[in-house]
């Protein structure tokens, strides 16, 4: 019994998975449900003149059909973040109708639905809808945007603007330190437009309850009580407490299935006006146009060293995409999850990021996986291996000179960052240098030059990253913008015979909480994991919640799990005494028992907690029941951390690139089970790798999306990639009883930049100092002749 | 039009349309839903099943082409509580996060090892190249797929 914490047990949901008995929300089959379709726009931009649905209302199987006429969600889509202009002037927010009305948007936005017995009769129906368009001229690309004369996506925002924003040091004072510095390196290039890509399509159904004037909405979401709170107070007008949110499984989440989408909330409102269930599943084209979509940065940085590789300053501008609308995050990406981790890790003295964020004819960009950070992460390692490479430095040496020296958060303070935050804890040297030997890097630079003298093009390429994560403490978000807490729920109920029913307010889509959360939830308590089950997903259960993104599950919801463990302990302790005739003070608790100290006189976790619900023998004035919940808001954000090594084969032909290997050493903090943190990495680095080598929203001049099927966007397959090698080092976190960190994201914000950097090391003596990416075998081979 | 076919061992006959797909038929016919639909360009290999012993993805079938063939979907892979090897070896490996391409990996894996019982990482991987997987990067697939190779031959 006791001591899970640190091993690779197991997964307990394996099983379902394995016999294809999960419970995805498409699996969910309800009595009398109907099927939704859309009739979506084929233009990005352009005037709807007319909607004639009359032949739709009369095809078979037709139930009804709703366009933006008949009044569902008249507020819109409300968007949870506002970051406002540097000179203070408010963030322009336009409505996100649920339907369009007079104009278009983006591809693939709706303008009516049609509600059917079947989905195959849904969809022909819809097909009989008769739109005229006028088609407007597009912009898609966000510096584009800004220029004068640019289409207008909003009328009412005419220069297309959503906010010109500025974090770090004054940018006059940034120039003059790049003006006088001893060597100054450049880049310019576009950080581009990636789809999430989770493989399980969105897919939601919502059952009205007549006679009870109440909701089921079954929701593939990473976060079922926002949901339930926006849609409810923001979009529908319904009261919360007639809306139960459930999503049981979910097939990967990778930020896009956070959001509160218009198709949510239309099935709820459908639901009602046809008094039957409706369910509405995405297929793939679907997702590619509908999904919020991450990163789409327009980059120009400058880095400044002095003679010896020390960064004196650091300026970057930035054009990124908001899309359409603002999706329900989005202006806290480019922003307060970018521009804050500006510092990266080094000591660099000066820094000014300036964003500004225009709308596009596209669909809303938001958070994907890493979220702001990997776009500053991939932009600062590019210019510091750049830079060193231009001075003839090493570029894992000249990381060394600048690394933060090491701060445990406990006896030494955080580091106070140049862009708003305060690092918890961190030891950077030694995560460099752990996996700097296991490459093998002292070897590397004779293998490369022999492989050179053979007609082979070696290259080694390094990062070294931070993030912000465990997001975070409501205060502090608060002040940067964020309309709700972020703070976690959970709630701990031991049943009368010690069993431990847990529920989080956090949501799992494939991280494994129902086994990590019992691991440490039965150390904590010292009994068995058999004896904790957890449950997420469901408001009707779980009290309430702010879901998972950001890697925040454990640091986040795990600490408020632990807050509830120590209720339950404190109170169990008083019942153990009176059992034991003792005083609380002279009580030990270890091995799932209360122990009298020095004696052999104990009390069993299971016999205290029969004894709260059965109080025949109880302490007078103490209330029955084990049963605690608990808020847990950090004191600050988690700063995982870490270095990613990559090396590559570039063809001398075609350009393609080989990656031979691929190696971590990251810091996510105490681990639980290793198992799975691993796994989380190894996921999270092939998605880096699939930005740096495969991966591109592209979009015509007219703003149609040109990849928008799997024939055209080119996913990360298993014979792309090596084996991913990875390693630790532990800093713990001091902010938070576990000690925890975060390791959902820290993939793929080291993973791309260490891609890139081995690809440039490969071709440097050919003179190719950037390549845009994704680096296809094209933009290879065409660097590789300039 | 009129299907029969046996699907994990049992027989079925149905009246369907022609347009139907055999995933689709798996899943609101058979109620089946282990089969998972990921795309509609047969890329992603979700709905991956056994038919007469080859994988092959059940969107690109329509239900009227399975008449008359023999089926095995990843329901009909264990032996009750007891977990098919490939299963086994994927927990053991944890080669599966959400678990949604996971019904399709290991019907993938079933066909691979059935044609190659020691493949090699790199055959493997080959093997595995219409299968999508956006959690694990495929490591940890890969070596619950060698694991399985070693288990089924001993």
């Amino acid at each position: 019994m006791g001591s899970y914490i640190g091993k690779s047990v197991k997964r307990r949901e394996d099983a379902r998975f394995l016999k294809g008995e999960g419970k995805y929300t498409d699996d969910i089959k309800l009595p009398n449900m109907t099927h939704m379709a859309f009739v979506r726009s084929p233009y990005a931009s352009a005037n709807v003149l007319s909607v004639d649905t009359s032949e739709a209302e009369k095809a078979e199987g037709v139930v009804a059909v709703f366009t933006a006429e008949d009044g569902c969600g008249q507020y819109g889509v409300p968007c949870g973040w506002q970051v406002n202009f540097k000179n203070g002037e408010t963030m322009r927010e336009p409505q996100h109708p649920l339907l369009a009305k007079d104009k278009i948007r983006h591809v693939g936005e709706p303008v009516a639905i049609v509600i059917a017995e079947t989905q195959a009769l849904a969809r022909d129906a819809a097909e009989l809808v008769a739109v005229e368009y006028e088609e407007l001229p597009a912009v898609t690309n966000p510096k584009e945007a800004m220029k004068d004369g640019a289409p207008k996506v909003h009328d009412q925002f005419p220069d297309n603007m959503a906010f010109d924003w500025c974090i770090g040091n004054d940018r006059a004072e940034v120039e003059a330190a790049l003006e006088k510095a001893h060597h100054v390196t450049e880049l310019e290039f576009i950080n581009q437009r990636l789809a999430p890509n989770a493989i399980e399509p969105r897919s939601y159904i919502a059952d009205y309850d007549v006679n009870g004037d109440k909701w089921t909405l079954y929701t593939s979401t990473q976060n079922p009580h926002l949901i339930r709170l926006l849609m409810c107070a923001f979009v529908l007008g319904i009261p919360e407490h007639k809306v139960r949110v459930v999503s049981y499984d979910v097939g990967g989440g990778f930020g896009s299935k956070i959001y509160h989408y218009t198709e949510e909330a239309l099935v709820t409102w459908v639901s009602r006006e046809i008094a039957r269930p409706v369910k509405w599943t995405a297929d793939r084209s679907e997702a590619f146009l509908m999904d919020a979509h991450g990163r789409d940065h327009v980059v120009k940085s400058k880095m400044g060293f002095d003679k010896e590789g020390h960064i004196v300053a650091h300026l970057t501008d930035e054009y990124c995409s908001m899309g359409a609308y603002l999706s329900t995050f989005a202006p806290a990406i480019p922003t307060y999850l970018h521009g804050t981790l500006f510092q990266g890790l080094y000591k660099t003295p000066l820094i000014h990021l300036n964003v500004v964020a225009p709308f596009t004819h596209t669909v809303p960009v938001d958070a994907y996986r890493g979220a702001g950070r990997p776009e500053a992460t991939y932009l600062i390692e590019r210019l510091v291996s750049k830079g060193a490479k231009e001075m003839g430095m090493d570029p894992a040496e000249i990381r060394f000179k600048n690394f933060i020296e090491p701060f445990d958060g406990v006896n030494q303070p955080g580091y106070q960052t140049q862009v708003a935050l305060q690092y918890d804890s961190g030891n950077y040297a030694p995560a460099l240098e752990k996996a700097l030997d296991a490459i093998g890097y002292k070897d590397f630079r004779k293998e490369q030059a022999e492989a050179r003298k053979n007609g082979k093009l070696l290259g080694l390429g390094i990062s070294t990253w931070i993030e912000g994560c465990g997001i975070a403490p409501s205060a502090v978000v608060g002040a940067l913008g964020a309309r709700a807490g972020l703070y976690e729920v959970g709630h701990v109920r031991v049943q009368p015979t010690g069993k431990v029913s847990v529920y989080t307010g956090t949501h799992s889509h494939g991280q494994g909480h129902e086994t990590a959360f019992a691991q440490f939830v039965a150390d904590r308590l010292g009994i068995p994991m058999d004896d904790v089950e957890i449950i997420h997903g469901d408001t009707e259960q779980v009290a309430f919640g702010m879901g998972t993104y950001g890697s925040r599950s454990l640091s986040v919801g795990g600490s408020a799990i632990v807050k509830s463990i120590e209720k339950v302990l404190e109170k169990g302790a008083k019942i153990a005494a009176h059992k034991l005739e003792a005083s609380v003070e002279d009580l030990e608790y270890a091995g799932g028992k209360w122990t009298v100290k020095g004696t052999d006189k104990s009390i069993s976790f299971g016999d205290v907690s029969l004894t709260a619900y059965v109080p025949h023998d109880y302490p007078q004035g103490l209330e029955p029941g084990l049963d605690f919940s608990s808020f847990y808001d950090p004191a600050n954000f988690t700063f995982p951390f870490g270095a990613h090594l990559a090396i590559v084969e570039v063809d001398q032909d075609t350009g393609k690139v080989d990656l031979k290997r691929f190696v971590t050493c990251d810091d996510v903090g105490n681990i639980i089970n290793p198992m799975i943190v691993d796994g989380q990495i190894h996921g999270g680095v092939v998605q880096g790798i699939g930005q740096a080598l495969l991966e591109e929203v592209v979009f015509d001049e007219s703003g149609q999306m040109i990849t928008g099927s799997y024939m055209d966007y080119a996913m990360p397959r298993a014979d792309d990639l090596p084996m991913i090698e990875t390693h630790n080092t532990v800093t713990p976190c001091p902010h938070n009883p576990l000690g925890v960190k975060g390791a959902g994201e820290a993939g793929a914000i080291g993973s791309t930049p260490a891609v890139v950097n081995a690809v440039v090391d490969a071709l440097w003596h050919l003179g190719v100092r950037d390549i845009q990416m994704p680096l296809t075998p094209q933009r290879v081979w065409k660097a590789m002749q300039q | 039009m009129r299907i029969s076919l046996t699907v994990n061992g049992k027989q079925y006959s149905h009246d369907v349309e022609p347009r139907l797909s055999l995933a689709h038929y798996l899943r609101e016919v058979l109620n089946l839903t282990g089969t998972h639909i990921g795309c509609d360009t047969s890329s992603c290999g979700a709905c991956t099943i056994t038919l007469n012993g080859d994988a092959v993805k059940s969107c690109t079938l329509l239900a009227v082409q399975a008449d008359g063939c023999e089926i095995v979907t990843i329901e009909g892979m264990a032996n009750g509580a007891e977990l098919h090897p490939i299963q086994e070896s994927f927990k053991e490996n944890h080669g599966l996060q959400c678990g949604f391409c996971t019904p399709g990996m290991v019907m993938t894996a079933s066909d691979i090892l059935k044609n190659n019982p020691n493949p090699t990482e790199e055959e493997i991987r080959h093997g595995l190249e219409g299968n999508f997987c956006r959690c694990t990067g495929y490591h940890n697939i890969v070596k619950s797929i060698q694991q399985a190779a070693e288990k089924i031959n001993q």
